[in-house]
């Protein structure tokens, strides 16, 4: 039923005089000279001459189409049809378009403006602050006063977050459970802070160091404690005082016997050991609570003891890291006890006591707890333990830890087993920060101790004692350990972390002293190259010159650098990291002469592209500065001349991302024709990088619009000529880059941008490029390394180019749109996709384009040009021609959707129909019958097969109906009455 | 003279009647005869008389009554050695003990206990006069050296060498040295330091010499490296040392033991008499 049906529309209307599809060149020929009768360029009112051709009026005569004809070049009714897209009489449709007022509709279509009084709410609006104190407390538990959202009614979502009660900062209130007591005992919080500090500062902190042992030392095996509670036999000492009973530690021992507690767990997994380890924990602090010191002394002993077995040896950290919490444990106890005796009610202990505040009670306590320890008969239990109060030497003496700290560390070697040896002196070192340092200093020439202390301790540490360092540095002993490497050392920490102000430039000097001495290369540079940091760090760039002089004067013999590229690499990168002014960086003499040093290509391109990347990032303001300019040119020019054949996509775009950055930085001010001849320099320096060359299209592009605004719209002659130039540069630039939508769209840019300028025949070009263009649009191009058909972009470049074909005047030699005939022309002859729609999509947008032309006044201007409806006025001859082109695109539409009528398109019909159908809704005039016949039948045709959708019908229908209500359009009421709705089954 | 002073605290909620509070000091050495030099029997009969070297009593409060709360009654001995005795310093050891204490006696009413309170309190002895030199040993200890030995042959060879900085040792600071293993075919077990005390008691019958461990140190543990070298260091314990005491009637020494632990089950012992002083 279908087909005929659309036979029958087609047939009915198929009275009028057909616009031919021939391509009859000897009619084109005929119709040649008729054009436009007006010869001026920007002719005010043209009168469109007609030539009494017949019913031919406008011919396209334009060049690239030439003598080749087309479909629209308008044609005798009955001429010879040789194209093969219509074949049968094909009816023809008059358009007729709507009268547009843009204003009026563009006022309707806008939402009101409703002025917002002063404190009204809006979401949008800045928080300011109105009132601070009074509102601050309605806000429930506010504890900032930063700012109140000036709306009364609600509280700004965000600045509520920040009402302490986020995540983060409830942590930050619960993360230190000394503080929340601390108002009972503040003395105990500022000593358990400065505990923390004194760790804290100078070291990886434990407790990170911690978790990290548990975790990675973890065994599977079966572990057992063996726990003997009555083992001291050696216990005279620890009988102590007040006590007269002879043999008093021997009873002591029986007893410790038969409380029994020897106690052997075997065959304990890993969490079972842990477990049991946090009980002994727990039980200590339980007897200390219970004021049991012997006991609480005894299970120190027996875990320290645990650490002599290394019988499952993987599990050992963990093992060490879990008995020395015990051990920590004890520690604090006792020397908070010792402390808190020295408390009394008058007087608080200040943090850093000296040994003369204690009381003789707090001391002989203490001094009991040391002959106590002292007496513990095994060797390893006694080292930790006693380590473990080692604190407490400060209410005794002030050397007393510097004394004890040797003989504690000799100690260590009669432990026999090497691990569990390590082990206690990592436990003493982890317990004497500082004075294991004073230590080292004191035996100072040991070059392996050395590098060990500066490579485990925090960098602040040692950057602090940076002159210390160096001092024993260069005294130390220099066999087994070369002293490069502990330069080196010294200053990896450095460049983490500042030394003293006044120590700066000494530490510079005495250690280069010793850095430029070194004979071999490859210690050399290592070693500068740390340095290199401190010295980019802290100095100008005088300093920074005199080092790389330094390191080009040792690297340069024998081409040693090409041993060495990584470290020269570093070294550039740490300058350029900390010289963000370039045109400083370039100031730096020896600068450019070290980039010379990367003679081997693919370093020289990384190097360049270090310092790019550093440029973009940092360089906040354009530049003209002619050193920066000349150095980063040639910069880029290193890095555009690495591209060859075999240079990858990424790699491409990588060093254009870079160079484009580049050109972005650069602006000589308002002096454009410099501007202009650096854009040439770059296009002949850059011609293989085509990112590059699009860049500089578009800079130049805004070069022109610059100056443009300068001018206000009024070139010059000078500015004429300068703006003539740039439009040329695009023009020869374009022809040389590869990508075909990139061309299609710089054309349309560039021609933009003349038109703009008022450039109309230089805007013509462009546009007359890109048509020529077209037809060599691929069906499929490579989009991100996979094919994809190309018909698409066509389009969305196809409706870009008529919203600028709308403003283009014609020319006057050309006949009237030209421009417009030759795209149509070759989008009749380029080769669609079968099956393809675009082709009609892209009439109906002909079609609203020829609708907007049509109007008295068009819907946007170029300031400066006259559009067609300036230049025609409305002349009613112009219209026809126009309306004679929509009749032909409408007898395209249609002829398409006849070959549509087949089961397998059906739905394409429906919708090309219902969207044809929109088209006419929206730019034709439907008080003209056939219009309105012709959309009444397209509706029909949508809903024909049951392809359309009811909802977007009953919306349409819905518009239609809610249209008709304005002024001009009643007519449509009538429409709406003839368009059913078809029910679904 | 040093003076012995201090306080007696008497604390009671109700009032305390009494028959007088008295305060005793008193300085004494008990000998003992060990079972080894003399027999058990002899050793538990013919003790030694107690020699009391010091001894005072005062009345402190004639009889009455303490009122409730607290009470403090201070009080001072002037600390004389009785006729030509010295005042020994607190020793407590195994055959000799010298110690000091003050009694204080509260007496009361038939029907009520008498109270008693004793503390012992501590002498130093006053510094030694003339100057310390010090006496630095060095040994070496091969198989060669030892005695009582029963196959040399079957010893594995080793080669210790070490210093003691002083056998004359001030009583308050440590016993240092050094040991090092320069060579040992069979695996240390153990260093230890042992030391003992050397009681001679005189009396009618002779006189009885013992020596006996007050403590035992280990210095190493494991089998150490070869050719560092081990610190030798102990802490002499309070009460149960004493600056070498010499008198007509008992002796008191110290002597330190380096006792060497081999694998499988050598003990190797070195043994050096110390002498104690305090200055």
């Amino acid at each position: 039923m279908a087909p005929a049906e659309v036979v029958t529309w087609a047939v009915r209307s198929g009275q009028l005089p057909l616009t031919s599809m021939a391509s009859a060149e000897n009619e084109v020929c005929a119709v040649r000279k008729v054009a436009c009768p007006s010869q001026t360029w920007r002719p005010q009112k043209v009168q469109c001459g007609l030539s009494g051709a017949g019913q031919v009026p406008f011919t396209n005569m334009a060049a690239g189409v030439e003598g080749r004809g087309g479909v629209w070049m308008g044609s005798r009714a009955d001429g010879p049809r040789t194209s093969g897209h219509v074949t049968g009489k094909m009816a023809v449709f008059p358009w007729h378009s709507r009268n547009r007022n843009y204003k009026a509709e563009f006022a309707s279509c806008r939402l009101e403006a409703v002025p917002l009084e002063f404190g009204d709410y809006h979401p949008l609006k800045p928080i300011t602050v109105t009132e601070s104190k009074t509102k601050k407390v309605n806000r429930k538990g506010s504890t900032s006063s930063t700012s109140s959202s000036s709306s009364s009614s609600m509280v700004d979502p965000l600045s509520s977050v920040l009402d302490g009660t986020d995540p983060l900062s409830m942590f930050a209130a619960t993360a230190d459970p000394v503080a929340l007591a601390a108002a009972t005992d503040s003395s105990r919080r500022k000593r358990d802070r400065d505990d923390n500090s004194v760790v804290g500062s100078d070291f990886e902190p434990w407790a990170n160091k911690r978790g990290e042992i548990l975790a990675r030392y973890t065994t599977t095996e079966k572990l057992s404690i063996n726990l003997f509670m009555g083992s001291e036999k050696g216990k005279a000492g620890t009988a102590t005082l007040a006590m007269s009973e002879k043999v008093r530690t021997r009873l002591e021992e029986l007893d410790d016997f038969e409380e029994g507690s020897q106690k052997e767990l075997l065959n304990l997994t890993q969490q079972d050991y842990v477990n049991r380890i946090e009980e002994l924990n727990q039980s200590l602090k339980d007897a200390w609570a219970s004021d049991q010191k012997v006991k609480a002394l005894k299970i120190v002993i027996q875990c320290s003891k645990l650490l002599s077995d290394t019988s499952v040896i993987q599990f050992y950290p963990s093992k060490f890291v879990l008995i020395t919490d015990i051990l920590d444990t004890f520690g604090k106890l006792v020397y908070e006890r010792i402390f808190s005796m020295c408390v009394d009610n008058r007087s608080v202990l200040p943090d850093h006591f000296s040994p003369e505040n204690a009381n003789d009670t707090a001391k002989e306590t203490c001094l009991n707890w040391f002959f106590k320890i002292a007496s513990i008969r095994e060797l390893i239990p006694r080292f930790y333990v006693e380590a473990s109060i080692l604190k407490c030497n400060k209410f005794l003496s002030k050397t007393g830890i510097s004394e004890c700290l040797p003989r504690l560390t000799c100690m260590i070697r009669g432990i026999g087993d090497p691990l569990v040896s390590v082990y206690a002196r990592a436990y003493l070192c982890r317990a004497l920060l500082t004075e294991m340092m004073e230590r080292c200093k004191k035996l100072g020439n040991n070059a392996l101790l050395l590098n060990s202390v500066m490579s485990a301790f925090r960098a602040e540490f040692i950057a602090t004692r940076s002159m210390d360092f160096i001092g024993m540095i260069k005294e130390c002993d220099e066999s087994g350990f070369p002293k490069h490497l502990l330069f080196r050392s010294l200053g990896l920490n450095l460049a983490l972390a500042d030394p003293p102000e006044s120590d700066r430039l000494q530490i510079l000097n005495e250690a280069w002293k010793v850095i430029t001495k070194l004979k071999n290369p490859q210690d050399y540079i290592n070693c500068a190259e740390v340095w290199v940091e401190y010295t980019c760090k802290h100095f100008t760039k005088r300093e920074v010159n005199t080092v790389l002089a330094d390191v080009i004067k040792h690297m340069t013999p024998d081409r040693a650098f090409e041993d060495s590229y990584p470290q020269l690499q570093l070294i550039i990168k740490k300058v350029i990291a900390h010289f963000h002014d370039f045109s400083v960086l370039f100031s730096v003499e020896k600068f450019l002469p070290f980039l010379d040093m990367f003679q081997k290509e693919s370093v020289r391109v990384e190097v360049c592209k270090c310092i790019m990347d550093a440029f973009i990032k940092h360089q906040q303001e354009p530049t003209k500065d002619p050193v920066i300019l000349n150095a980063l040119l040639h910069v880029c020019k290193t890095m555009h001349d690495s591209v060859n054949a075999l240079t990858l996509e990424d790699e491409k775009r990588m060093l254009s991302h870079l160079i484009n950055g580049f050109i972005k930085m650069v602006s000589f001010g308002r002096d454009f024709e410099q501007q202009l001849s650096f854009y040439v320099e770059s296009r002949s320096m850059f011609c293989n990088l085509e990112p590059v060359l699009v860049q500089l299209i578009h800079s130049v592009n805004r070069l022109a619009m610059e100056t443009r605004k300068l001018m206000k719209g009024n070139h010059s002659r000078k500015t004429a000529a300068f703006v003539r130039a740039c439009v040329a540069y695009c023009f020869i630039t374009i022809p040389s880059l590869a990508g075909i939508f990139t061309r299609l769209n710089l054309y349309l840019h560039s021609g933009q941008v003349a038109l703009a300028n008022q450039c109309l025949s230089q805007a013509d070009a462009f546009f007359k490029a890109a048509i020529s263009l077209i037809p060599e649009v691929p069906k499929m191009i490579n989009i991100d390394g996979k094919m994809r058909p190309s018909e698409s972009f066509l389009l969305e470049f196809l409706c870009n180019f008529f919203s600028t074909l709308l403003i283009v005047p014609d020319h006057p030699e050309h006949g009237v749109l030209f421009l417009v005939r030759e795209l149509l022309n070759v989008i009749q002859d380029y080769t669609w996709e079968d099956n393809s729609d675009e082709k009609i999509r892209i009439y109906t947008c002909v079609l609203h384009l020829l609708s907007a032309m049509s109007q008295e006044t068009y819907l946007y201007h170029i300031d400066k040009v006259d559009s067609n409806d300036s230049l025609y006025g409305g002349d009613s001859k112009f219209l026809a021609e126009n309306n004679k082109l929509c009749e032909t695109v409408m007898a395209q539409i249609l002829e398409h959707l006849k070959t549509l009528a087949k089961d397998e398109a059906l739905k394409r019909q429906s919708s090309l129909g219902l969207s044809f159908f929109n088209s006419i809704l929206a730019h034709g005039d439907l008080r003209n019958n056939k219009l309105n016949q012709l959309s009444v039948n397209l509706w029909h045709l949508a809903q024909r097969h049951g392809c359309a959708d009811t909802r977007t019908m009953v919306k349409t229908l819905e518009y239609i109906k809610k249209q008709s209500k304005q002024p001009d359009m009643t007519h449509l009421t009538e429409l709406a009455l003839r368009l059913p709705l078809q029910t679904r089954t | 003279m040093e003076v012995l002073s201090g306080v007696v605290v008497i604390s009671s909620k109700d009032s305390v009647q009494h028959q007088g509070v008295s305060l005793t000091m008193e300085g004494t050495v008990n000998l003992q005869l060990s079972a080894k030099s003399v027999g058990v029997f002899e050793a538990f009969y013919n003790s030694v008389k107690p020699i009391q070297i010091i001894h005072s009593t005062i009345e402190m409060v004639k009889p009455g009554k303490f009122p409730s709360g607290k009470t403090e009654i201070p009080f001072e001995f002037p600390l004389r050695a009785k006729g030509n005795k010295a005042l020994y310093e607190t020793y407590h050891g195994v055959f000799v003990n010298i110690q000091y204490t003050l009694r204080c006696d509260m007496r009361r009413s038939l029907l009520a206990k008498d109270l008693t309170k004793t503390c012992e309190f501590i002498v130093h002895s006053a510094p030694q006069k003339g100057k310390f030199t010090p006496s630095p040993v060095d040994f070496t200890i091969t198989p060669e050296t030892l005695q009582n030995v029963k196959e040399r042959a079957l010893l594995p060879k080793f080669l210790l060498r070490g210093h003691l900085n002083s056998t004359n040792c001030v009583i308050t600071q440590p016993l240092t040295g050094e040991l090092v293993v320069e060579s040992s075919e069979a695996a240390i077990r153990s260093v230890e330091l042992q030391l003992v005390r050397v009681e001679t008691c005189g009396c009618a019958e002779g006189y009885a010499r013992d020596a006996t461990e007050i403590q035992n140190i280990q210095i190493a543990d494991g089998d150490v490296c070869r050719g560092l070298s081990v610190p030798i260091y102990m802490v002499f314990p309070r009460l149960f040392t004493c600056p070498t005491l010499e008198t007509t009637n008992f002796k008191v020494e110290f002597e330190v033991n380096i006792v060497v632990l081999l694998h499988p089950d050598h003990l190797i012992t070195e043994n050096f008499p110390l002498k104690l002083c305090r200055i």
